[in-house]
């Protein structure tokens, strides 16, 4: 076994420290080390989007990411969505993905809502396009992306209004 | 239902109970469990399409700190045929089953599990598994159903014989069964027939997708009580084949079912499940946690058949099917059972057609057994039968969809197999897809194409149970055992709501585990809503008996004098609330509790109409989908947006099937491309909205007339796609996927 190393982060606004060995991903220690199961691994390899996290603001892969490179790094996962919101309860895409039925399984939402989120954040009012090729990262098969693109479309409308 | 006559709460869009976990990361699925002490599992699998496996050394691996089992096919019970009925028709031979999940002596597939460890942790369970010495002798291997059927083909199952016509053959084969539908005279109907259209058709392997790989944990106690938390269809159908596979009485397994991300018929059988359980075993009663990466599910489960079909079809001038001869070849993978049975169900489903031969073949090839996937065989079937059916339609120049019209079957007419078609609703989703704007909309730009596709689903009834207790507060604590996949607690607990005519609100309903609610077979053949359905307005008829009783005992009258409406319980004008009655019952005697199941003799079917609209970049052959809808019988849509979403679903599924998504091996039968990105399924980029119109012909002998939706609108969309591609290219497509290269090939072909 590797020499473990420490590190230092940011996580869902709260300060964290943790273990790591080099080998292991920010996926794995959210999920087995950091006991954040919200990130799913549908593939390991960065084609599915399940495990998907704002890292400084930027969109990425969990499972790409080494745990290492959070050294003094700001990590927003699914657990941390809602309370980004000011408001009461949770976050609009959260309500939108409701109300629109935008889930059947289920497995891929934590990594849509945070996509939805990295997108709103970049571009408040997206065209049916820009959410699509947005999230086109993220690969649900329940679906058909129908209601998950009007769930977005409508959270962009509350957002913005 | 209200005194009125109208529905209160079916037709609602209400929230579904488990959907603020599932947006905030807090739902548990099969990968999130955790428990102390636990250990990690991994599993060896073979990187051979076909070998015999002539030892096995684990002694390296035990010896690796940190190990605490290993083991092997040897280590599960030798087993002789015990076939297992696992609903929709299918059924397993536990022996197959046994080795599928870890193999005999022989590996039949590239990704066949051949052992597996358990370890301290992750890491190390994967360095123990590379030190596992498997002495493999290769063997050839065969990939589609031609291959296997060859002579001189390699064999995968020396002893097997071909079950066929009420024959067990004498020689050695790959045609595990082969089956005979037939109706009529096959010659008259052809020579009644002014136009003959025949075909042959190739369709891919291709894979369910769920996005949640296998994952399993198992604690097999020191009294011998085995515990088994998992991601699966069904806890009873895994406690099933758990048993058989195991040889250990139900009476000492519980299963508890995760959330499940996904399983579209491929979380049906067991894979990890098994091997979680002896691992736990071996490793002196510890709990043992087994899951699938990306490439162990694409290699090793799942995927549904491809096939060689073949149909000739004749109609007269006027327009009437007069026969039809099908032959149908199905993969089985390396274990015998494809869904060729179910597929020679859907082929000619929708038309009457007087003369009819049928032959289906389930064929060995060394691919993973397949599994169901969402109307099992249906779609490769229907994408054959209704390219011939647009031809056949455009050689007598009629309208395509007025052709299926003028064809289609009615309560009674016979399907291929002899039986009479309940009520279906074909005809009223024909016609409301010829009145559709959809269809009366001009395209408009070159290189663009209109088809449009029949497709139906025989659906499946099955085992439902259900119970109930009666809070002091008036809400409804509801227990069911239909694994929830998309929205089903919700569909359920509405009917349950309906029945008692109390706010959807009021009932919290929660998915038990096998030891904690009655048999209820699994969530599949589109049966969920509509059959634990009827179990929960049979415990809502015993509820609101039980409280009229209560109601009786509080106004100190007759029971026969209380009536129920509206929520109310009345007599001679005094009245008490649902909710005061329970309050006054609850602090007055027992509780109130129910329990209900059923297990329906005939359910209903579902027929579906897609119309699509293309266009194809020439210079690439890429299919662009322009719009897309999808009109179906559904019966009655208890919550509209779920039964859109299995509608929209299903189209993206079957558009995958049509357009991107094969398995493409070596010749050696190595998979090579076992991953998301090689493996193409369709992103947001590549579908447009999916426009669905939910036509409800209610199913009679269902109390608010259900059908099973979520599986029909898969087997249109590649027959469709096909006559799109037609339509704008002049090409007659006869392999899936109509991949873009392909495409091109075929205009060049056509040009």
């Amino acid at each position: 076994m590797s020499k473990k190393t420490v590190v230092n982060t940011t996580i869902n606004g709260e300060p964290k420290a943790f273990l790591c060995e080099p080998r292991q991903t920010v996926l794995e220690v959210l999920r087995d080390t950091l006991e954040l199961t919200g990130a799913k691994e549908g593939c390991g390899n960065g084609n599915c989007g399940a495990c998907n996290i704002i890292l400084d603001g930027v969109l990425v892969n969990s499972c790409l990411v080494l745990a290492v490179e959070l050294e003094g790094r700001d990590v927003l996962t699914i657990e941390g969505v809602a309370d980004t919101w000011p408001g009461e309860g949770l976050h609009p895409i959260q309500d939108k993905y409701l109300e629109h039925a935008a889930l059947q399984c289920g497995i891929c939402t934590p990594g849509f809502i945070v996509s939805s989120k990295a997108l709103l954040d970049e571009n408040p009012n997206p065209s049916e396009h820009e959410i699509r090729l947005w999230l086109a990262g993220n690969l649900c098969r329940c679906t058909g992306y129908d209601k998950i693109v009007r769930a977005v479309q409508d959270s962009a409308d509350v957002l913005s209004a | 239902m209200a005194s009125d006559g109208q529905f209160k709460v079916i037709g609602s869009r209400p929230l579904r109970p488990d959907g603020v976990d599932k947006v905030t990361g807090r739902a548990v699925y099969g990968n999130d469990t955790q428990m102390s002490g636990m250990l990690y599992g991994v599993v060896l699998r073979s990187p051979h399409g076909h070998a015999r496996i002539r030892s096995i050394d684990t002694s390296r691996a035990k010896a690796l700190p940190g190990v605490r089992a290993v083991v092997t096919g040897a280590d599960l019970p030798q087993l002789g045929d015990v076939i297992e009925e696992l609903g929709e028709g299918g059924s397993a031979n536990m022996r197959y089953a046994s080795n599928n999940v870890l193999a005999g002596d022989k590996a039949l597939y590239d990704g066949h599990a051949v052992a597996a460890v358990a370890a301290v942790d992750l890491g190390t369970a994967e360095d123990a598994a590379t030190l596992i010495e498997v002495d493999y002798e290769v063997l050839p291997a065969v990939r589609t159903v031609q291959e296997a059927m060859a002579d001189g083909a390699p064999i995968l199952h020396p002893e097997l014989r071909t079950d066929g016509l009420g024959e067990q053959a004498t020689s050695e084969t790959n045609v595990a069964a082969h089956f005979r539908h037939q109706l009529g005279d096959i010659e008259q109907g052809f020579a009644e027939a002014d136009v003959v259209i025949e075909r042959e058709f190739d369709t891919a392997t291709v894979h369910q997708g769920y996005i949640e790989p296998h994952a399993s944990t198992a604690q097999w106690n020191a009294d011998g009580m085995l515990t088994v938390w998992t991601s699966t269809q069904g806890a009873f159908a895994a406690r099933g084949q758990l048993a058989s596979i195991l040889d250990k009485p139900v009476a000492e397994i519980t299963v508890v079912p995760t959330e499940i991300g996904g399983g579209f018929g491929g979380k049906i059988p067991v894979y990890v499940e098994p091997v979680a359980a002896i691992l736990s075993h071996e490793a002196g009663n510890k709990p043992v946690k087994v899951c699938m990466s990306r490439t162990d599910v694409i290699k090793a489960t799942g995927p549904t058949s491809g096939s060689h079909i073949k149909v000739k079809m004749g109609a007269t001038k006027d327009g009437r099917i007069t026969a039809a001869e099908v032959s149908m070849a199905y993969e089985a993978g390396g274990y015998p059972g494809s869904p060729v049975p179910s597929g020679s169900l859907v082929i000619l489903a929708p038309y009457k057609i007087p003369h009819v031969t049928l032959d289906g073949y389930d064929v060995l090839v060394n691919k993973p057994k397949a599994s169901p996937y969402r109307a099992p065989g249906g779609t490769n079937a229907a994408f054959a039968s209704e390219t011939v059916v647009d031809e056949l339609a455009r050689a007598v120049d009629m309208c395509p969809l007025e052709f299926r019209l003028l064809n289609a079957v009615e309560e009674g007419d016979r399907q291929v197999n002899g039986l009479p078609h309940g009520r279906v609703g074909l005809k009223e989703t024909l016609e409301t897809a010829i009145d559709h704007p959809h269809f009366a909309t001009p395209l408009e730009g070159a290189n663009q194409g209109r088809g449009v596709a029949a497709g139906y689903w025989m659906n499946w009834g099955g085992k439902s149970s259900a119970s109930a207790h009666v809070n002091g507060d008036g809400s409804v604590n509801l227990m069911e055992g239909s694994t929830d996949i998309g929205g089903t607690r919700a569909s359920i607990a509405m009917q349950l709501a309906e029945t008692l005519e109390i706010p959807y609100e009021q009932i919290n309903t929660r998915v038990a585990d096998t030891g904690a609610v009655g048999y209820t077979d699994l969530t599949g053949g589109s049966r969920t809503t509509a059959v634990t359905g009827m179990a929960v307005h049979e415990l809502g008829v015993v509820l609101k008996e039980e409280m009229t009783r209560r109601a009786a005992d509080l106004m100190e009258v007759d029971v026969s004098e209380v009536s129920y409406r509206d929520g109310v319980f009345s007599h001679n004008g005094t009245s008490m609330p649902f909710n005061e009655v329970a309050q006054k019952a609850d602090a007055a005697g027992e509780p109130i509790v129910g329990t209900a199941s059923v297990a329906p003799p005939e359910w209903g079917a579902a027929f579906g109409v897609h119309i699509v609209d293309i266009e194809v970049d020439p210079d690439t052959g890429k299919v662009d989908i322009l719009r897309y809808t999808a009109l179906q019988n559904v019966g009655k849509a208890i919550h509209p947006s779920y039964v859109e979403g299995q509608i929209q679903g299903g189209v993206a599924q079957g558009i995958g099937w049509a357009l991107n998504e094969e398995y493409i091996y070596s010749e050696d039968g190595q998979l090579l491309n076992a991953s998301l990105l090689d493996y193409r399924m369709p992103t947001a980029l590549d579908l447009p909205m999916i426009e669905t119109v939910l036509v409800e012909v209610p199913w009679p002998d269902h109390p608010y007339g259900v059908r099973g939706c979520g599986e029909t609108p898969i087997v249109p969309p590649a027959g469709a796609l096909a006559a799109a591609l037609h339509d704008a290219l002049g090409i007659r497509p006869t392999e899936l996927p109509m991949s873009p290269g392909k495409v091109l090939e075929l205009q060049n072909g056509a040009a």
